[in-house]
């Protein structure tokens, strides 16, 4: 066992990434409106991104194990829910709810949220926090999912 | 709770010097930070943005518009400038990087509401990122709940 001191919460974050592709537009708007909302974002023909992201789980360490969530577990959950279904994806076209909600990175990480939540909600963990990059230089995170 | 952050990168030069303490306490509490002509930095500002999600465009805020504002009134200020010289606010503030955060924090604060009013967002965090070894954060209380945005006049003044 670990020596014994005081734990406010322990955390342990995966990384997976998956490359997609996506464009941002509300079929209502004018063009002009869409470019303005979404700058580049709303380009006609769809672009690409390297997604990645990071998901945080929260729970105790397991006293014969060590371990706060089997990490090979974790993987493959993010896997299956995550990287295979969206993985070299057109999001628009391919992945649901996408060709009825708009992409972006907020809605994009909300559906993420929802697939993993039941999942990694267990009597022993939970999802503490997501953060998914759209670019190195952008990320969307949600650490709690009662306004999203 | 959902936010967007968005990181720029900018380029200037500072130099960490107290009037209130003599030219050897200066060297002594700054180090080589406090080298008479000043250094520069590449600089990292990280802008996280918090509110709620619209419903039929599934943004926060619109990116080029948070863009617009960190351009316009933050990388105009700061980019490939001599803090202590040439940004207004660092005449009597010595530019350590936690005095960069606050004083970008307040910028973006008070400019806050010309460019990004009509959404339901605010910024809840600045983040610099002074070389690749540190950085400071600032988090910032929603105004309502704190009762008052950071002023200038509030700052530690050196």
């Amino acid at each position: 066992m670990a020596p014994g001191i005081q734990l406010l919460a322990m955390v342990v974050t995966r990384k997976v990434e998956f490359s997609a592709s996506h464009t941002c537009r509300v079929p209502e708007f004018t063009e002009e409106e869409n470019v303005r909302m979404f700058g580049a974002e709303a380009s006609r023909n769809g672009h690409g991104h390297n997604y990645v992201l990071e998901v945080s789980v929260e729970g105790e360490p397991d006293r014969v194990t060590g371990m706060v969530i089997d990490l090979k577990r974790l993987k493959d959950i993010l896997e299956e829910q995550i990287v295979y279904p969206m993985d070299h994806r057109y999001l628009n076209a391919e992945v649901e709810p996408f060709d009825r909600v708009v992409p972006t990175s907020e809605n994009l990480a909300r559906v993420i949220w929802k697939r993993l939540a039941p999942l990694l909600n267990t009597e022993q963990t939970s999802l503490a926090r997501l953060r998914l990059f759209e670019t190195p230089d952008f990320y969307v995170e949600i650490s709690d999912s009662r306004r999203i | 709770m959902i936010s967007i952050t968005k990181s720029y990168s900018f380029s200037a030069s500072h130099r960490l010097h107290s009037p209130l303490l003599s030219d050897q306490e200066n060297a002594a509490v700054f180090g080589k930070c406090n080298n008479p002509h000043g250094h520069g930095h590449n600089y990292v500002l990280s802008a996280t943005v918090r509110g709620e999600v619209d419903e039929r465009t599934g943004l926060i805020v619109p990116v080029s518009v948070l863009d617009r504002l960190v351009h316009e009134k933050v990388l105009q200020l700061f980019a490939h400038r001599n803090i202590n010289v040439d940004v207004p606010q660092f005449r009597n503030l010595v530019p350590t990087t936690e005095n960069v955060a606050v004083v970008i924090a307040a910028v973006l604060q008070e400019h806050w509401g010309e460019y990004l009013g009509s959404y339901e967002a605010r910024l809840a965090r600045v983040h610099i990122q002074e070389t690749d070894r540190n950085g400071v954060e600032v988090l910032l209380p929603a105004v309502s709940e704190a009762g008052r945005a950071l002023k200038e006049s509030e700052l530690v003044h050196a």
